[in-house]
């Protein structure tokens, strides 16, 4: 039950948010192959540590976003709008 | 006489009548249940879970494992623990777990036999046939309370907070944090489970500030609520401690009913939080240590200093730390007699027991009790030294134990705290506590208020400067006297010779410390796995007076130390919560709102009866007087096959999407084209998630050049409307298209039937209806009756159906002039259900129904998605080895051949005529009907390689029978599609 940095409505609680997954993993075009498909489709860092994810302030204005958490301690880096490249990874 | 006739914090000017086991009784405004009874010299309250060994009560407060009761009546709850229900006039409580009465209870013939029933007996001999077989008469001889049968008539409320400082527990170390938080001026909740604020300062005695120690918590609880930055929760139990300094607060109001809640649940998000949550005495471990009238020593002392109730006439205190020492003395003094301390501690270098036989109490150094007697009650101790010897009977009425103390450490590991064990203390303390979190007093294993309050006003001054407020500027309160000091030497069982009898570690789970030997011995070595095995520490006390014996005697057993064995996971709740709580006015409707038609009550006029189909509250069919179900769904089939049929579509979905991309868009979101869609036109779409299964189908329609109507299926509106979304969002931010989600602002009656054009035509309207200028899969703008409507040429029926969209508002008027118009061709009303046959008798697939997660478009026999030259959504997972391979389940039409057998959905495709399970699948029904205008049974199916065995004979099986059927394409009715001119 994590406060999440909505860009348009400031910090609200995690369940007014739905969590799309991992952030910026490029769809390969449609010449990929089997395996780096399956790969995009299957294959996430599931990191013990800092991780870059998209999520939707779902229940709230319905913008998707990137945030930086941490899976351990819940910390929270961004909002980063989706187009951006993604952040240094916190020290 | 139990009851002293002066002192406590009852009111004696309110005695309130009660019964228990229906018996009459009396107590005080201000009593628990528990101090009543014990008032009236009652320990024998319950029956244990699982030996039904008579049972009494141990503690005085929240952590109580035995005196659970059930609560008669419609507000009635089981396993109310008596030692936190208040006494209320009229309370009726009743044992739990005793059957036929308390006193005689026929399932204490297990506790005679228990040799045969160790920890985990069931997992051992239960096996043949199989443990259903033995459950249920399991369940029943195991038992809690009983579930109240009827809808709790009780109001529950749930409210949302903020503050800069939680504090949990009104003790002096968290009075002392509320206060020094408060002073410096952040915003403070301060909640406490008691009814009055103080903590121990209510009932043990003591001299803070020059006040006696009750005074002394008034005063400061007085000079807290005259504060406008302090919110007070009394009556409110702490239960849960997430993530980003969440609590979940459980605040019991004073005098519920009336339109006054019974429960009100706090979400309280705070900034910083300071535990002040102290600690639980536990039991000593000992032969026989579950009779009632033993119990802990604080829980006695609170029970005289609290209520005015003397436990016993003759008590003997076992201990092995000064706490439970000073805690005989005080009772002692107060006129509850202390026979006898037996200490597990040798004399020397102790000025205990100078200062107990200084008061005239018989002091027992390094002894230990070895036996117990009394059924009902216990009434006299058996002592001996520690080498067994020197054994000796001592007759008494209640027992008095002290075997330590274990700080309330859950919230604290709720949040994530770590702890360690202090073997000097013997306890787990807060080690590393999260991030704003902090700790004070009796959690961090100090004793003596002078500790308390320093420690609470240090972390509460602490708490508010990480908010950003000042320190505060406010001196710490002296206590008067030495602080005490525990000098524990841990006895974790009695292991001296003739100790025979079992010793309980785990009262409400019945679990001795032998199960625990017998656990490690069979490997159940990780304390997660002890608990499982052997259920210690599980139940609505979650362990809280037995945990810490547990872990040390499995570390005894294994050759471990406590921090080594470790503790289990603390999770929420930290006490019971009722299911009232969480839902709290969550119910019914506003649990689950219901979308309604625009023309629901006209349907329900027309006798509709109406089913839930996903949030949707749909006709099912309309019954005419003396029909069943079926004869009314086979009728309205009849009767829009050879006439025309009416029905309320609104539910269907309604996206519009716009803008200069909307085309390149849907051409991506299905796996057809939607860019060279010609205006006016609707097209058939089906679109497949990015691992190539089918998602969704519908119809879309280009209302101009950049923009679209898009109509997903009913259940899946807000779903493809999501997925539109995170893909224009995520992937394709730079399109310049919008989704909007329009489907509850329109009404679509649709008329489907051989007579829907005649009908049309009677009603009126500009729009020419001839199938030359209005074909099949378009759409027209025009006048329909009174109303400006865009009528759309879709079917889902197999006949000519035309659906009219007019604002919702309008919706009732136009199905009455429908009805009106309809008059001469009988126009009836048809339900979803026939609605959903007459599809199956066309082949029209469900997605969801006909198709699974494996299930690809190819699958269910759509192909276009091959002439597109370009990316969508899911193409490149169609092209993967998987997707191609030879035998996938395609989607099939099955003819019975039994014409009045209904194919059940879900039967299997046996693998050849004969076969009989165990058998592999080849396929199964997805959705089946009898169609009366085909005189045929016939289903929709997948089989594996299904297009390639068309006019096969299968054998199918359901629950135990077989049938065959004959696989055909999958369209019954109309192959042509003459019916849709």
């Amino acid at each position: 039950m994590f406060l999440i940095p909505c860009p348009h409505c400031g910090e609200r609680a995690q369940m007014e948010f739905s969590c799309g997954g991992e952030a910026v993993i490029v769809r390969p075009a449609s010449a990929a192959s089997d395996e780096a498909w399956a790969d995009y489709l299957f294959g996430r860092a599931n990191p013990k540590g800092w991780h870059y994810e998209r999520w939707c302030h779902v229940h709230g204005c319905g913008e998707w976003f990137n945030l930086l958490r941490h899976t351990v301690t819940h910390a929270i880096r961004g909002p980063f709008a989706i187009r951006d490249a993604a952040p240094k990874v916190p020290q | 006489m139990t009851r002293f006739a002066t002192g406590g914090r009852i009111d004696r000017a309110q005695p309130l009548r009660f019964r228990f086991n229906g018996r009459a009784l009396h107590g005080y405004a201000g009593d628990t249940l528990a101090s009543a009874l014990l008032a009236s010299g009652i320990h024998f309250v319950g029956r244990s879970f699982k030996y039904h060994r008579p049972r009494g009560i141990v503690s005085a407060g929240h952590d109580e494992p035995n005196a659970l009761v059930q609560i008669a009546g419609a507000q009635g709850e089981p396993n109310t623990r008596a030692t936190v229900l208040e006494l209320t006039e009229g309370l009726a409580a009743t044992s739990q777990n005793a059957w036929p009465s308390l006193a005689f209870d026929a399932g204490a013939l297990i506790d005679a036999l228990h040799p045969l029933f160790p920890a985990g007996f069931y997992y051992k001999t239960m096996i043949r046939p199989n443990w259903h077989v033995f459950e249920p008469s399991i369940r029943r001889a195991a038992g809690l309370g009983v579930a109240p049968a009827g809808i709790d008539p009780d109001l529950y409320v749930q409210r949302y907070a903020h503050c800069d400082v939680l504090v949990v527990g009104g003790g002096p170390a968290g009075l002392m944090a509320a206060q020094a938080a408060a002073e410096s001026g952040a915003r403070v909740v301060l909640a406490d489970e008691n009814g009055d604020l103080g903590g121990t300062l209510l009932w043990r005695e003591a001299v803070a500030e020059g006040l006696a120690a009750g005074a002394f918590a008034a005063q400061a609880t007085a000079q807290l609520r005259g504060r406008s930055n302090v919110t007070i929760l009394t009556r409110t139990q702490a239960t849960g401690l997430y993530d980003g300094n969440y609590a979940l607060l459980c605040e019991r109001p004073a005098a519920p009913g009336g339109g006054r809640p019974a429960l009100r649940l706090w979400k309280v998000r705070a900034r910083q939080i300071v535990l002040a949550t102290g600690l639980h005495e536990r039991p000593l471990v000992f032969p026989n240590n579950d009779r009632p009238g033993i119990l802990l020593a604080s829980a006695a002392l609170k029970y005289r200093n609290h209520y005015a109730v003397g436990v016993g006439a003759r008590l003997v205190a076992f201990i092995n730390n000064d706490m439970g020492a000073a805690d005989a003395l005080a009772l002692h003094r107060s006129g509850v007699t202390v026979a006898a301390v037996i200490d597990i501690r040798d004399a020397d270098g102790t000025a205990t027991g100078a200062a107990l036989a200084g008061a005239g109490i018989a002091y027992r150094p390094g002894s230990v009790i070895r036996d117990t007697a009394g059924r009902r009650r216990v009434r006299s101790v058996q002592v001996c030294g520690l080498d067994g010897g020197g054994s000796q009977w001592i007759a008494c009425d209640a027992v008095i134990m002290s075997g330590g103390f274990s700080p309330a450490v859950h919230l604290f590991c709720q949040a994530g705290g770590k702890l360690r064990f202090d073997e000097s203390a013997a306890m787990f303390l807060p080690d590393r506590a999260p991030d704003g979190v902090r700790t004070a007093g009796g959690l961090n294993g100090a004793f003596g208020l002078d500790a308390a309050f320093a420690q609470g006003a240090e972390a509460g001054a602490a708490a508010a400067m990480d908010c950003g407020f000042q320190a505060p500027s406010q001196r710490t309160p002296i206590a008067a006297g030495k602080s005490p000091a525990q000098n524990i030497a841990p006895l974790w069982r009695v292991d001296v010779a003739g100790a025979t009898k079992r010793q309980w570690v785990d009262f409400q789970n019945d679990v001795t410390d032998k199960d625990i030997g017998l656990a490690a011995r069979e490997g159940y070595t990780s304390v997660e796995q002890l608990k499982r095995y052997t259920t210690t520490g599980m139940g609505t006390d979650q362990g809280k007076t037995s945990n810490v014996n547990a872990i040390a005697i499995l570390g005894l057993r294994t050759q471990r130390t406590p921090q080594a064995v470790g503790t289990t996971t603390y999770r929420p709740p930290y006490t019971p919560l009722t299911f009232g709580t969480f839902a709290g006015q969550a119910r019914g409707l506003l649990q689950k709102p219901m979308y309604r038609l625009p023309t629901h009550d006209m349907q329900a006029q027309e006798g509709a009866v109406f089913l839930e189909a996903g949030r949707w509250q749909r006709p099912d069919f309309y019954p005419r007087p003396g029909e069943a179900r079926e004869d009314a769904v086979r009728r309205e089939m009849r009767e829009t096959r050879g006439g025309v049929g009416l029905f309320d579509a609104s539910s269907l979905g309604k996206l519009l999407v716009s803008g200069r991309d909307a085309g390149r868009f849907l051409d991506h979101v299905y796996i057809n084209r939607a860019s060279n869609l010609a205006q006016g036109r609707v097209r058939y779409g089906l679109m497949a998630s990015e691992h190539g299964i089918a998602l969704d189908d519908g119809v879309f329609a280009r209302l101009g050049e950049h923009q679209y109507l898009v109509s997903p299926s009913s259940g899946m509106t807000g779903a493809v409307f999501a997925h539109m979304q995170e893909w224009l969002r995520c992937e394709w931010p730079s399109w310049q298209v919008a989704v909007q989600n329009v489907t509850p602002q329109w009404a679509t009656l649709a008329v489907a039937g051989p007579k829907a054009r005649a009908l049309l035509t009677a009603l009126g309207t500009d729009i020419d209806l001839d199938a030359k200028s209005f074909a099949h899969m378009s759409f027209r703008d025009g006048r329909v009756g009174a109303w400006r409507a865009r009528v759309f040429r879709v079917s889902f029926t197999g006949e000519t159906q035309f659906e009219i969209n007019v604002p919702a508002a309008f919706g009732p008027a136009l199905w009455r002039e429908l009805r009106n118009a309809g008059r001469p061709w009988n126009a009836v009303p048809l339900g979803l259900e026939a609605l959903l046959r007459l599809r199956i008798e066309k082949g029209y697939i469900h997605v969801g129904s006909d198709s699974d997660g494996t299930t690809t478009p190819d699958d269910l026999g759509f192909s276009q998605w091959r002439s597109k030259d370009f990316d969508f959504i899911g193409r490149r997972s169609l092209l993967r080895p998987e997707a191609q391979r030879e035998g996938r389940h395609q989607l099939v039409g099955l003819v019975g051949t039994d014409p009045a057998f209904r194919m059940p959905v879900g039967a299997h495709i046996l693998p050849r005529i004969g076969a009989r399970p165990p058998a592999t699948a080849q396929g199964r029904v997805t959705s089946s009907c009898i169609s009366d205008a085909l005189g045929q049974s016939v289903a929709l199916g997948l089989l594996a390689s299904g297009r390639a065995r068309l006019g096969e004979t299968v054998e199918l099986y359901f629950g135990g029978g077989t049938f065959q059927a004959r696989v055909v394409k999958p369209v019954f009715l109309d192959p042509e599609n003459q019916r849709l001119v």
